[in-house]
């Protein structure tokens, strides 16, 4: 049976300083990697015999308008299903060159997880197979999901945010 | 047309060996608007592309604008065949967030409405595996159950389809009356009524022609392409979250998982109805045991003071305001929380920067993740068990596009 504090430090040998930080959250080990070893780091999860964190449960973008210089970011959530342990990793990079390796060559689920990702956040995940929008038509020229895209139509002034919430 | 050279132009084109199909997107054996740009040879298909977004309404992004209790009906809209589980899953993963401890009997009366989702989820997609392979019969006899399930979230949330139901820390009101009185009837009859259905279908010659062999695939990849629920199930893994994660006092009762062995459409059926009685045995037990008690946890910040409190008192007046108005703050934090979803692990990502709203909420829909591999399951097959495969599969739009 794995544990939180075993994971990190098999990490944290293999890796060393390339985990940036590490914290627990409601129980969960959630790891920050560089953009340009997160893929390293997940091969690492999948393949070392001792973890065999093989299944990615899901992965989504990340947008934190104040954090200059890592603006944008990703989470992956991998699992061991038969243990059912999980490590959530996150990696972020700077909105101007919002760039990180696709793990579709580990996780073939990635794939459309990726592009959904690229369509919101226009996050480019280098090395995918296809990396086109996916839910919203294929001439939008904005990310959606970004914090400054407004909820409502922003052609419209009629219509502002602080109406709706926040 | 006008010119010999045109129409000899036009049956070049009919010679060709490869065809170009559009399936969907509005097509009446889609059941849902998915496109398929199929290229076939003859009937054969030799690769599929489909295109999904079709009915995206951007639920993550509303859900960053809105207070924490007025996302539960956005989760209807996902897998809208059934509701209850999205929004009991939605729910618990914000107690969970907040730290929240729920009564044994708003547990139990979860898993009663979570396995009726369940039984009503499945009953669709198998009655429709019939349709699609021409038996029109069970379907129209067990949907009258499904019906009569619709009766119950009825007495439960007043509304059928998109049920909004339950709210953070339990329900707004215990069952009633004619809930007892439906709910009596179901246990009683169902089981008859679903053999019936069952022998229709499970040992019939044709049914079984059509299905065994149809749309398969391995563990491995099923695995790698992220599949989960009854259709990893089907392929021999016993993956299911109600045993990996227990949650809602699954861990009470006893319940087999089923799993099949080609994961082919035969399996994912018998999967499926299997799982059906499982989870008519689960609520049956469930609510055999429920406990006494109250019916939703001591949270005045979540939960809805009784109205004439709200008229009588000061503070129930200002926690009915903050509530309704979303003032309520929750604890910072990032939480993941998994259901089994009528279709898999359903996930509910938030991330709580302590406002009255997430600061980012991630749905892991099942459906999303699992019809990548549709366009690999069909290729080389018919384009009749193209459309076997993607009803099997139990694709829904909602879920598929959130």
């Amino acid at each position: 049976m794995l544990n939180n504090e075993e994971v990190l430090n098999e990490l944290k040998a293999q890796f060393g300083d390339k985990i940036l930080s590490s914290k627990l959250d409601y129980d969960t080990l959630i790891v920050d990697v560089p953009s340009n070893s997160a893929y390293a780091v997940l091969e690492f999860l999948k393949n070392q015999p001792s973890l065999k964190l093989n299944f990615l449960t899901t992965l989504c973008g990340l947008h934190f308008p104040d954090h200059s210089g890592a603006e944008l970011g990703v989470m992956y959530q991998v699992k061991n299903l038969v243990s059912g342990y999980s490590l959530r990793l996150k990696s972020y990079f700077p909105i101007t060159n919002p760039k990180i390796n696709s793990v579709t060559g580990l996780f073939p689920s990635a794939n459309w997880m990726e592009r959904q990702e690229y369509d919101f956040f226009g996050i480019e995940f280098e090395g995918h197979p296809d990396l086109r929008r996916i839910l919203n038509v294929d001439d939008m020229d904005y990310f959606p999901m970004r914090k400054e895209y407004r909820l409502e139509d922003g052609t419209r002034d009629d219509k502002e945010d602080k109406y709706f919430g926040r | 047309m006008s010119t010999a050279n045109s129409s000899f132009e036009m049956y070049d084109n009919f010679d060709g060996e490869i065809a170009t199909l559009n399936l969907g997107p509005t097509h009446p054996a889609t059941h849902g608007i998915f496109q398929n740009v199929l290229k076939v040879d003859g009937e054969k298909i030799l690769s599929s592309e489909p295109t999904i977004g079709y009915i995206h309404r951007a639920f993550e992004k509303i859900a960053e604008h809105r207070a924490y209790y007025q996302i539960t009906t956005l989760t209807d809209r996902l897998n809208y065949c059934s509701s209850p589980i999205n929004n009991i899953g939605y729910t618990m993963a914000v107690e969970k967030l907040a730290k929240i401890q729920v009564p044994k009997k708003v547990d139990y009366m979860r898993i009663i409405l979570m396995e009726m989702a369940r039984i009503a989820d499945h009953i669709i997609c198998d009655s429709v595996i019939g349709v699609d392979t021409g038996a029109l019969t069970g379907f129209t006899y067990i949907w009258q159950w499904r019906e009569k399930i619709y009766d119950m979230y009825e007495e439960v949330a007043g509304a059928r389809l998109t049920t909004n139901m339950g709210r953070i820390g339990g329900f707004d009101r215990d069952f009633s009356p004619r809930f007892h009185k439906l709910i009596k009837e179901f246990i009683q009859d169902f089981p008859k009524a679903f053999e019936e259905f069952n022998s229709l279908l499970e040992r019939n010659r044709i049914f079984m022609d059509r299905c065994i062999g149809a749309g398969p695939i391995s563990a491995e990849r099923a695995l790698e392409y992220g599949f989960t629920g009854p259709n990893l199930r089907a392929t021999g893994v016993d993956y299911d979250v109600r045993i990996a994660h227990p949650y809602s006092s699954y861990e009470d009762f006893d319940f087999t998982v089923p799993v099949g062995v080609n994961g082919d459409t035969y399996d994912r059926f018998t999967v499926r109805q299997e799982e059906i009685r499982q989870s008519f045995k689960l609520m049956k037990n469930a609510y055999e045991n429920l406990p006494e008690g109250k019916t939703h946890a001591n949270v005045p910040d979540f939960f809805l003071p009784p109205k004439q409190d709200v008229y009588s008192k000061m503070e129930q007046l200002i926690y009915q305001f903050k509530i309704i108005m979303g003032e309520v703050s929750m604890p910072k934090g990032e939480v993941y929380f998994p259901v089994e979803g009528g279709n898999g692990e359903l996930g509910f990502y938030i991330q709580s920067d302590g406002g009255r709203s997430p600061y980012r909420l991630h749905f892991r829909r099942p459906c999303f993740i699992y019809y990548q591999a549709y366009p690999e399951m069909i290729k080389g097959s018919v384009l009749s068990d193209a459309i076997l495969t993607m009803s099997s599969m139990n694709v829904i739009a909602g879920e598929l596009d959130a």
